[in-house]
């Protein structure tokens, strides 16, 4: 594979360059998956006007992980694209709600099945596609639909990513990843719909070769940069006490 | 006396088929993996690509890299699969899901429901919610008859945003098992000792016994 490593030292190193207005996806969902090393180092890089783009903004639950929400209370965030932009239970407040409501920040809400199709589209090289999700609803106002064999679908477009943040499992120097159980969620069709992909990995990063071919969940050719994580205190390692 | 919540849980369950795929939604309808299935075989599904996961995990054996969609660190009995969120919502949109179980503020007569955004909100909750609701084969709503202050949550039409048109199938409630068909709520069951009158008073639409 290829000879330059794609192996940096640091979570800062791996942010590195992350440009003002970029669109960056965050993957995980719930604990499995959320980038926290690379989110923190975001926070520290201190790029401005960022499109967000993950599950949630991040929950009101304490003690806080870095998430987008930290990054909205950051100022450096101009719109987030998430299924959950208000609190699961209606009498808890998400930390990004009071930046929303004072129109701080934009936001679009989108079903969770429409954010992970609009980035397999975008990784699958298709601008737009159907789907029955919003279908008579508040999200539909004003948009396009179209009845196909019988049935009504709302229009929905690509979602192309310049950065996404990741968390797995294993990677070898290729770049090859492998998430382990729900660590994969948004992972691979993240990885498929951005320009830059970064990743954070919890085992030592292996020689080419190591990761069988046929167990490659994500190949190593869209994957530009890889950190390991090194154990706690000195990297984020969430603990089963924690949720997101 | 009107059901417990794992009694309610329980009643539903009794709705499901032999050989069903079920998706779960946060909250109450979690409390249908207590369930004792009897003879049916069932197999969970849940949104972030979990097929087929157990019992929420005994505590110092929980796996960190292992949740279901509603947190819970779950297990995973043999048979079960992995797959990423694109082809788990794929799973849902091309009709796989026999059932989703969703809890919601409002359920209606006329087969809509709402469970996204309360009143005032800028921001909304779907998860996955609007995709299970338009694709599974049946949706089951699982909700208190009435608010804290006493309104009703059963309705003739939604006052909230709805998450989907006439897609319900079941909605059940402390006080019984329903069938929302579109002009009203039929019933299909009643909470020990409780009346037909109690159900009329505690719902704002027309109850057919």
């Amino acid at each position: 594979m290829g000879k330059r490593s794609k192996v940096v030292a640091s979570f800062d190193e791996a942010v590195a360059g992350i440009a003002d207005g970029s669109t960056i996806a965050f993957g995980g969902f719930a604990l499995p998956g959320s980038p926290f090393n690379l989110t923190a180092a975001l926070l520290r890089q201190g790029a401005k006007r960022l499109v967000c783009v993950g599950n949630t903004t991040g929950g009101p639950r304490k003690p806080r992980n870095p998430d987008i929400g930290m990054l909205v209370e950051n100022g450096q965030v101009a719109k987030v694209i998430c299924s959950f932009t208000a609190a699961p239970r209606a009498s808890d407040v998400l930390p990004f709600t009071p930046y929303y409501e004072r129109g701080e920040v934009d936001a679009e809400t989108v079903p969770q099945g429409t954010l992970a199709e609009r980035l397999r589209a975008a990784g699958a090289g298709v601008p737009a596609f159907y789907t029955p999700a919003g279908v008579g609803t508040q999200l539909a106002e004003g948009r396009e639909t179209r009845v196909i064999n019988g049935r009504e679908y709302l229009l929905e477009y690509a979602l192309p990513c310049d950065v996404a943040l990741l968390r797995c499992y294993q990677a070898d120097e290729a770049g090859n990843l492998r998430f382990r159980r729900a660590q994969r969620n948004f992972g691979p069709i993240m990885a498929m719909a951005s320009k830059l992909v970064i990743v954070e990995v919890e085992e030592p990063i292996l020689p080419a070769g190591a990761i069988d071919p046929d167990e490659v969940h994500t190949p190593g050719i869209l994957v530009q940069r890889l950190v390991h994580i090194p154990p706690a205190p000195d990297a984020i390692w969430p603990t089963l006490k924690e949720t997101r | 006396m009107p059901w417990s919540r794992p009694q309610m849980a329980e009643r539903l369950a009794r709705e499901f088929q032999d050989g069903w795929i079920v998706n779960l939604g946060v909250g109450m309808p979690t409390l249908i993996t207590d369930v004792d299935m009897g003879e049916k075989e069932i197999t969970f599904h849940a949104e972030n690509g979990v097929i087929g996961f157990g019992p929420v995990a005994a505590e110092g054996h929980e796996d960190i890299h292992l949740v279901d969609a509603s947190r819970r660190f779950v297990t995973l009995p043999p048979g079960a699969a992995i797959v990423d969120h694109a082809d788990s919502f794929a799973l849902i949109r091309s009709g796989r899901i026999d059932v989703t179980v969703l809890g919601t503020y409002e359920a209606a007569a006329n087969r809509d429901f709402a469970n996204w955004k309360v009143k005032g909100a800028k921001g909304g909750v779907i998860g996955g919610a609007m995709d299970l609701a338009a694709c599974a084969k049946n949706v089951f709503l699982m909700m208190e008859h009435r608010t804290r202050d006493g309104t009703s949550r059963m309705l003739a039409e939604c006052s909230l945003p709805v998450t989907a048109r006439g897609r319900v199938n079941r909605v059940i409630t402390e006080l019984g098992l329903f069938e929302p068909t579109g002009a009203a709520f039929k019933v299909l069951d009643v909470a020990p000792g409780v009346t037909i009158d109690d159900i009329r008073a505690a719902t704002a639409a027309p109850v057919e016994a």
